[in-house]
């Protein structure tokens, strides 16, 4: 049976690894390439690592961050941050990074998006959305730049015409739930579900595996993933990287795998 | 000495590291002067068929790696789209394959039990290899590997299939043709399963 994926998100900042609430206030956690390692004994399902200065900063992606985080990694790597051109999507992948995601730059350029796929392949390139709520129950909206700038366009028409662009994987990102660890928005993670016909990832509120258990309750086989809980324990968020063993995680599927018997 | 074929696609770096932890002397292949002296080659591949044919081709190697294949038949290992490239053809290309393997590399979308099903095939799934499988030793039971793919190789013959895994429909997940092996999923990035297969592609 195809598992759902369970992903830790790593956030690079200035260097070092930080986590972030409301994708404001850096906090420092430790360094990249040991957090890899650790998830490497762990056997994490896949990492996610983004560089959230690359775009602000208008900077060229560190490339040798990047080659070194995949070295390093024994798992299926999605790196973001930075990138602009399919050409340097294509020097990433080619550094051994099996997904290259883009976010502003796909809003901006939205053929970005064919011109990745044509050069490193549809299964390779994700689109990662990051979105705030608005009042009223009217949809959430895409914004960028680490959350300082409204796009002012409904996250699921962004999500179908990155689809037919050439996505082969949308990463939705909550802003309002991140870092705050009270679970997962689970009417959004069923829409997003049913939105798109790729697979896709819920990112943004996890506070505990149960949270990850009810969004796969929710929605089968997706990816969910999460920033804090995996480099958090406790109430004094102390960081301490963690990751659930093989047989917890089965435990999430539990559900899933009676439907398949 | 293993060979990693660099001809500009794929995840070289990876699966030189798996071999440098595992002490397996292995060295990427950029010219057809690196391939003198080689055992046995990992092909490995991402992206299009066709751009993939035509980087090998302009590698110059390709001529070599026929000879190393269907000729010395020392054991070959083809990665992802470097599995598929061993095939006749394509759904996704123009261009003819190597045709180590006999079959056609179709797309899911064309299966209608996959079409209904997310598309790229993503993430960790069961492999169930041929009991005799030596590439599979150790692996018989409950191994999983990383897959990421939206093509798969359609063997001629069921005698190629080497292992099969399920995805709205059972496809072959790994193939073989004597010395010749292919497996869809990325062993370079499946942790202690794919650690494993590689090792057991090293003392083949």
């Amino acid at each position: 049976m195809l598992r759902p994926r369970i992903i830790p998100c790593l956030l690079v900042h200035e260097g070092g690894l930080v986590k972030t609430i409301g994708f404001k206030n850096p906090k420092y956690v430790g360094d990249p390439i040991n957090a890899v390692k650790i998830f490497n004994e762990k056997e994490a399902d896949e990492l996610v690592v983004l560089d959230i200065d690359a775009t602000v900063n208008g900077a060229e992606p560190d490339y040798e961050m990047i080659a070194h985080v995949a070295a390093e990694s024994r798992m299926p790597l999605c790196y973001g941050g930075g990138v602009r051109t399919a050409a340097q999507a294509k020097r990433i992948s080619l550094l051994g990074i099996e997904k290259v995601a883009i976010s502003a730059a796909a809003l901006e350029n939205p053929n970005l998006i064919a011109d990745m796929a044509a050069e490193i392949g549809r299964q390779s390139v994700v689109v990662i959305l990051d979105i705030k709520k608005r009042s009223f129950g009217r949809e959430a909206e895409v914004w960028t730049h680490n959350a300082t700038r409204n796009t002012k366009r409904p996250w699921t028409e962004v999500a179908r015409e990155a689809e037919a662009l050439g996505a082969g994987e949308i990463v939705l990102n909550s802003i309002d739930r991140d870092g705050a660890m009270q679970g997962y928005d689970l009417a959004l993670a069923l829409q997003l579900r049913e939105t798109v016909g790729v697979p896709v990832t819920l990112l943004g509120g996890a506070g505990s595996l149960d949270d990850i258990r009810a969004v796969i309750d929710t929605c089968g086989v997706v990816g969910v993933a999460a920033g804090s809980l995996f480099v958090f324990k406790g109430t004094y968020r102390a960081v301490l990287i963690n990751y659930p063993d093989a047989a917890t995680k089965e435990s999430l599927f539990a559900n899933l795998i009676r439907t398949e018997a | 000495m293993i060979a990693v074929v660099d001809y500009g696609l794929g995840n070289v770096a990876s699966f030189l590291n798996m071999y440098k932890r595992m002490n397996i002397p292995a060295k990427s292949a950029r010219v057809v002067d690196d391939l003198d002296g080689i055992d046995r080659f990992v092909l490995p591949g991402v992206g299009a068929f066709d751009h993939a044919m035509d980087l090998l081709d302009d590698s110059g190697m390709r001529t070599a790696l026929d000879e190393l294949a269907l000729v010395k038949k020392v054991p070959v290992l083809g990665v992802c789209v470097g599995m598929q490239m061993m095939a006749d053809d394509s759904d996704e290309g123009k261009r003819p394959g190597l045709g180590w393997v006999s079959g056609r590399v179709r797309g899911f979308v064309t299966e209608p039990e996959v079409a209904r099903l997310p598309l790229p095939h993503m993430g960790w799934n069961d492999v169930t290899p041929q009991p005799s499988s030596a590439l599979f030793g150790g692996l018989e039971t409950g191994a999983r590997f990383y897959f990421l793919h939206s093509f798969f190789f359609d063997c001629a013959s069921r005698k190629n299939v080497e292992a099969e895994a399920r995805y709205g429909v059972d496809f072959s997940c790994a193939v073989r043709s004597g010395n010749v092996h292919g497996v869809q999923f990325h062993p370079e990035k499946s942790h202690h399963f794919g650690a494993a297969l590689l090792r057991n592609f090293a003392t083949l």
